[in-house]
């Protein structure tokens, strides 16, 4: 912290007390809760257990997080509304199931037509949030943006975005959640009809002896893939090398020919499908959405996209899947009650030790 | 209209000219100044009137600048009377109304200080509040009642707090331990530049609520804490009680936000003041001038969470009952999200702004009460709309605009903060 600072040696030794002390102090009585609790699991087993939840909630989280960092790469703006992107993927998602599940008596479907069912849910999940995304840049974010008003204003319009979007899911959908069909094969479907078993909760395999189950090898495989479809998207295309170069500079891109408002639109785009598949996993997962259900998720994306590096796209990766690893130890070791409160545990240490994230806080990279 | 309207009519017309260079525009930009031009018709009486009473009041000597001052106060204290009487059997109800929108003002000072006069955005602003009303029911003993109670505890019936005159002291105790948990949180974040500070805090926020609905066995978890005493006042033969009444707490409230604006004058116009400036201006160039910027925004910090945590005790002593939930970041009232907005719709830096968008807030849901649930989705258009039209707020302060350089910059950026930083 090089700040031309006029402090006597007193005022040095406090500050940096308090600067250590505070973060080492919670850690230490989170630790001492952790060992007075001895919650700790001895087993291996449960350990990776715990690891296979950790990637799997780190997956979802590194797939939001995608979203905020590419937007905050591009425009430096914290996208209070990119959480309410991510629950209109889950209703996008699950309202879509909830149609499509009725089509047909369900004693003639084969595992071929869920597979259809979901691959069609994430699509419409992923193009309600894309699309919800790329109108509210249109609506709310241009105009602002136009007239070069300050950061804060920006904010507070994202969150009355934020308000707005979670509000009108409120009306559309009451306060009550949205479940999937009972008969959703996740759920256990009733007794008596038999469900291709492509998504319940039977193990696909198991890694030492710990099964890994359909939801689970979903939401990772499916996160692995979009993450991977990604990362060749922003290095190997023009339009990807657009979007690094706005970030690095939207001046001098645009002196170079690039469409910054194209970009713009196209970061908020990507970003949106992104939140929107990590939305229908997530719901396809829990099996319900709710209005404010994008809230916690979202505040944790941010924690990961600051984790790997704000504005670094394979950083927002990293930091996602480290930061679900984190809190599933962190669950497993202290306890569920305190589950939110890891995330922002880690976001300060980090803010403290390294804070421009693990890999940097570069752009595009 | 009068001539700055028109002048400022032309600059606007004139910097619509210069945005859009070979008349060419983006569409996104077009309905959008086209509403703002006509928003500006609509509105230039109102907007003229106020400049126009703005500078009749800083022309007036200052005696009777002090009296019309005293004369407003008196005027917001006789609120109660006037409601009792204007309104009859509703009376309680708006009264109650009136009594939040004292509660949000306060707090919206409050946060004026941190986001509006040091520049840092503080999302976590309502944890300040959360900590001053727990610590006040933990002082009071009502936690420690409540816990009893649920344990069936013999005797515990005999824990239930009464008010003595002695916990008017906790107002102090409260006010200490949350600055002291203003300068914890920011000793070491306020070292961040701005974003994260804003993610931190609001992380902050949360970890307060999920503490206190953990700790059961000081907070009495999610059950929250209820029979917080009402305050009493037994000076020799005199006796007030606050009772259920909201008056009393409006009073009270009133006379915090006086004082709160008296020094807050002071302040700002002080060492400190201009310090605060210089920081939320350019934070590297004050630091290079010799500013202490750490400490100068950790005493904002701590002036905030002090003003917080009276709104806290005074919410507690009035509701008595407080729980977790009371303290969430969108939660109707007083989150924190929430006073933000109430700060910034009615404009960074000043006095009058902050106390107008929280009563706006407050207001404007309750007004919406018949519209149910959509009344929040209103609640949200209309923080887009303001925002479009009028991003500095509704009433922004003179010396920010000032500092900004004159007219011209009156909708210009006023949140420049470390934008160096990348």
């Amino acid at each position: 912290m090089a700040t031309a600072e006029r402090r006597g040696p007193n005022r040095e030794t406090l500050n940096s007390a308090l600067k250590w002390g505070v973060p080492l102090a919670g850690l230490a009585a989170l630790l001492t809760i952790g060992i007075s609790n001895n919650t700790c699991p001895s087993e291996g087993s449960i350990w990776l257990r715990y690891t296979i939840f950790g990637l799997r909630s780190g997956a979802i989280y590194a797939m939001i997080a995608l979203g905020y960092t590419m937007v905050y790469g591009v425009l430096q703006l914290l996208n209070f509304a990119h959480s309410e992107i991510f629950m209109i993927g889950t209703f996008a998602g699950l309202y879509t199931i909830k149609s499509l599940f009725r089509v047909g008596p369900n004693a003639h479907l084969g595992p071929a037509f869920l597979v259809v069912v979901l691959a069609v849910a994430i699509l419409f999940g992923a193009l309600a949030s894309g699309i919800t995304a790329v109108v509210m840049e249109r609506v709310a974010y241009r105009p602002l943006r136009k007239r070069g008003v300050s950061r804060l204003a920006y904010l507070i319009t994202a969150i009355g975005v934020s308000l707005t979007l979670s509000n009108l899911f409120l009306l559309l959908d009451g306060k009550k959640h949205l479940g999937i069909p009972v008969a959703w094969p996740a759920i256990g479907g009733p007794a008596g009809v038999s469900y291709p078993p492509t998504i319940q909760h039977t193990p696909v395999f198991s890694v030492a002896g710990v099964p890994v189950d359909r939801p689970t090898f979903l939401v990772i495989a499916v996160a692995v893939a979009m993450l991977f479809v990604l990362d060749r998207f922003v290095h190997r295309t023009r339009t990807g090398q657009g979007i690094r170069a706005v970030a690095e500079d939207p001046e001098t891109a645009s002196l170079m020919g690039v469409n910054v408002d194209r970009i713009i639109v196209i970061t908020f785009l990507v970003g949106g499908l992104m939140a929107g598949v990590a939305g229908v996993l997530y719901g396809v997962f829990f099996g319900q959405a709710q209005f404010n259900i994008g809230f916690v998720p979202g505040i944790k994306a941010f924690t990961a996209a600051v984790l790997g590096g704000i504005g670094n796209i394979r950083g927002a990766m990293l930091g996602g899947l480290l930061l679900g690893l984190i809190e599933n130890y962190g669950v497993a070791c202290i306890g569920a009650q305190w589950q939110e409160v890891f995330a922002f545990l880690v976001l300060v240490g980090v803010l403290m030790f390294r804070p421009s994230g693990l890999l940097g806080e570069r752009v595009g990279g | 209209m009068s001539r700055e309207t028109d002048e400022e009519m032309e600059s606007q017309s004139k910097r619509a000219q210069e945005a859009t260079p070979g008349g060419v525009e983006e569409p996104g930009g077009r309905w959008q100044e086209r509403a703002r031009t006509q928003y500006r018709e609509w509105t230039s009486p109102v907007r003229a009137g106020l400049r126009h009473s703005r500078e009749w009041f800083d022309k007036l000597p200052p005696p009777a600048r002090w009296a019309l001052t005293a004369a407003l106060i008196a005027a917001a204290a006789v609120v109660p009377f006037v409601l009792n009487h204007a309104l009859g059997i509703t009376a309680p109800y708006w009264m109650s109304i009136v009594t939040k929108m004292g509660t949000a003002a306060l707090l919206a000072l409050g946060l004026n200080v941190v986001v509006g006069f040091a520049g840092l955005l503080d999302l976590g602003y309502v944890a300040f509040f959360a900590v001053g009303a727990y610590t006040f029911a933990i002082l009071t003993g009502a936690s420690r009642y409540n816990i009893a109670v649920f344990n069936q505890v013999p005797g515990a019936a005999a824990l239930k707090p009464e008010w003595h005159m002695y916990m008017w002291l906790f107002f102090f105790a409260a006010i200490a331990v949350t600055m002291a948990s203003g300068v914890v949180l920011g000793a070491p974040t306020l070292r961040l530049r701005g974003d994260y500070l804003a993610i931190v805090t609001l992380g902050f926020g949360e970890i307060v609520r999920i503490t206190a609905n953990n700790l059961t066995s000081i907070t009495n978890g999610a059950l929250g804490i209820n029979q917080i005493p009402n305050p009493h006042i037994n000076v020799g033969s005199f006796h007030y009680d606050f009772g259920l009444n909201n008056a009393p707490y409006y009073w009270l409230l009133l006379g915090f936000i006086v004082i709160w604006i008296f020094l807050l004058r002071r302040v700002d116009s002080s060492r400190i003041g201009r310090a605060w400036a210089a920081i939320r201006e350019d934070e590297v160039a004050a630091a290079a001038m010799g500013v202490p910027t750490v400490r100068m925004k950790l005493l904002a910090f701590a002036m905030g969470a002090a003003v917080a945590s009276v709104g806290g005790v005074v919410y507690a002593s009035q509701i008595s009952y407080i729980n977790p939930d009371s303290f969430q970041l969108f939660s109707s009232d007083f989150g924190s999200v929430i006073i933000l907005a109430m700060v910034v719709l009615g404009g960074m830096g000043g006095f009058a702004g902050p106390i107008v968008g929280a009563s706006l807030i407050i207001f404007l849901p309750e007004r919406f009460r018949a519209l149910g649930d959509s009344r929040f989705l209103v609640f949200g258009l209309v923080i887009i709309i303001v925002m479009i039209l009028r991003p500095q707020g509704l009433i922004p302060s003179r010396r920010r605009a000032r500092e900004l350089g004159g007219g011209e910059t009156r909708d210009a950026s006023v949140y420049e903060v470390q934008e160096h930083a990348r």
